[in-house]
């Protein structure tokens, strides 16, 4: 009853590791994987000295060290405050409303975005118009994305987040707040005392998994947000946008591959990294 | 007893209100602004942009969304057959893995186990999985890799056997073994009707997973007649072949771009947020079982 389980990941997970040798050659259609000649470093090369490799590693690890800080912030902000609400309905739907956003596809937030910001007739634009300023161009200015992506990203999935981190704090034991209300303390000290102790091991264990994808940006986000605007690509390319563009339209199997190969060791040593170091500070709290 | 509100209480709550409230507002905003443009008619969005109630109504953007329905109809059976197909065998051949993970007289369930999550922790890349599925196993332009490229998650497995090992006792397998029950059958009349919980909530996130997919189509598919919603949404979106991805008409009157763009969206968007709320009461439910670590 296992047997369906591995073929599939046999045939879509491990057999695809295996291609992982086509950074190290110069693919032809008609050679495939194992026909094509081999080229060495050639490809490393090509995709170090294009530059590319510092602006897309630069990007990604920067990126996603800020979206995983803010969004457990974020996350577990809301998720306290909720915990802590009397208000049922109230309660109820601003939590309806937090999670809408998940459900939808990037495709569709970035038609929101476009629609926001486009410069002839987006909302922004247009109140700054109203209000009779200059309209902003948004789309050709990178600095502005470094706010918009994190916003973006924390209001997809903050909704999800502050669910996962209120589904931990139910578990904790009531009887400890009580407690603590009977010694006469503070709201914010049953915050600091209780609640953010009790889900340190929730949060450990959320945020070493995602430590482990901080080489594979938020590829969907990017894509839908940014396309391949050009303007921005510099302030806002990831590894996984390169490698989608260079395998969309036309073909360069070469950067694709050396890059794809790049990243999957970068991860793989990423998650060996932080499992080990939370694993010399508390052993439970560790992946494997 | 009536807790009284002292005034650290107090602070608290007008911080965690306004907070809430203002998150709420602001993820509600631009559904509300897409359906209100949506019914704007185009005069009125170029020369005065978005706004939260329609200013000039018009229906103009449906009428020409749905003058031509068929492609948009094939698209939504494209996308519903892959996502009910999809979500079912994935369903079952998880629920059928975990059970295997999750009976103690496996042997090697550790190995088992590590066998799937390897996959999670190193991969061979985009590159050579493009290269796999097309140049091997030649599954491009087939409605089957749909299906199949976003069909298990290891993680899910996981959540499966946690839940399993949580909520199913070993003496109900003993019984029924005794009562002369093969592992299969004690697996279909025993473990997934007492999965349910588990199942709907894993049947949601694959669900959406495949109802949100538009890469698949972009690297694989080249056929139209495979093309499904959201991909179809992207293409227009992105691209100025509104008339060939939606109009099979050499209409070459003005198109009302923008309010059509958001038609668009709205009418793709429609069923998952019209499934949204009976979904969620699962979703929170589930939650709460997944995220208590096992």
């Amino acid at each position: 009853m296992f047997l369906p389980i591995v073929i599939y990941f046999l045939i879509f997970a491990y057999l695809p590791m295996t291609g992982i040798v086509l950074a190290f050659k110069e693919y032809n259609y008609q050679g495939g994987i194992w026909g094509s000649p081999w080229a060495g470093w050639s490809n490393f090369e090509y995709f170090f000295k294009s530059g590319k490799a510092w602006i897309v590693t630069k990007n990604t690890v920067a990126y996603n060290v800020v979206f995983l800080a803010l969004y457990t912030f974020f996350s577990i902000a809301v998720a306290i405050f909720i915990a802590e609400m009397r208000g049922k309905w109230f309660k109820k739907t601003a939590q309806s409303f937090m999670l809408l956003p998940y459900f939808i596809s990037w495709v569709i937030v970035g038609a929101f975005v476009y629609n926001l910001f486009n410069y002839e007739f987006g909302v922004v634009n247009s109140v700054i118009e109203w209000f009779g300023g200059d309209p902003v161009d948004i789309y050709g200015t990178p600095s502005y994305w470094y706010f918009l992506l994190p916003f973006f990203y924390l209001w997809k999935w903050v909704g999800f987040g502050s669910i996962l981190y209120l589904a931990a704090i139910m578990g904790i034991d009531q009887e400890c707040y009580e407690a603590a209300i009977m010694d006469g303390a503070t709201i914010f000290q049953k915050i600091y005392y209780i609640t953010l102790p009790l889900l340190m091991p929730t949060m450990v264990i959320l945020v070493l998994l995602a430590l482990g994808r901080v080489m594979r940006g938020e590829f969907e986000m990017f894509y839908q947000l940014i396309g391949n605007n050009a303007m921005l690509l510099d302030s806002t390319d990831i590894v996984d946008t390169l490698v989608f563009r260079s395998l969309v339209g036309m073909p360069d199997f070469g950067l694709a591959s050396s890059a794809g190969f790049y990243q999957s060791v970068l991860c793989f040593v990423i998650i060996l990294a932080a499992n080990g170091a939370v694993k010399l500070y508390n052993k439970d709290y560790s992946l494997f | 007893m009536k807790i009284k509100s002292t005034l650290d209480v107090k602070i608290f709550n007008t911080i965690s209100y306004s907070v809430v409230g203002f998150f709420g507002i602001i993820t509600l905003l631009p559904f509300v602004i897409l359906l209100s443009g949506s019914f704007t008619s185009e005069d009125s969005i170029l020369q005065n942009g978005y706004s939260i109630f329609p200013k000039d109504f018009s229906f103009e953007a449906y009428k020409l969304v749905f003058r031509e329905p068929d492609a948009i109809l094939n698209a939504y059976i494209v996308t519903l057959s892959v996502t009910i197909l999809g979500t079912i065998l994935a369903l079952f051949f998880s629920a059928m893995a975990a059970y295997v993970l999750y009976r103690k007289e496996v042997k090697y369930r550790n190995k088992m186990s590590f066998f799937l999550y390897f996959t999670t922790l190193f991969n061979g890349g985009l590159a050579s999985f493009y290269v796999i599925i097309n140049n091997t196993l030649h599954l491009d332009n087939t409605f089957l890799i749909l299906v199949l490229v976003h069909m298990f998650s290891v993680i899910h497995v996981l959540i499966l056997r946690s839940f399993m090992q949580g909520s199913l006792h070993d003496s109900l397998l003993e019984s029924a073994k005794i009562d002369g029950a093969g592992d299969f059958e004690m697996f279909l009349r025993i473990v997934l009707p007492l999965s349910k919980p588990a199942l709907a909530t894993i049947g949601l996130f694959t669900a959406l997973g495949y109802w949100n997919d538009w890469w698949t189509p972009m690297l694989f598919i080249e056929n139209e007649k495979l093309y499904p919603m959201q991909y179809v949404l992207f293409r227009v979106m992105s691209t100025a072949e509104m008339t060939s991805a939606i109009l099979n008409t050499s209409y070459t009157v003005e198109l009302p771009k923008e309010s059509l763009k958001l038609a668009l969206t709205v009418v793709s968007t429609g069923p998952i947020i019209l499934a949204y709320p009976l979904a969620q009461r699962y979703f929170v439910q589930g939650l709460m079982i997944g995220a208590v670590k096992g």
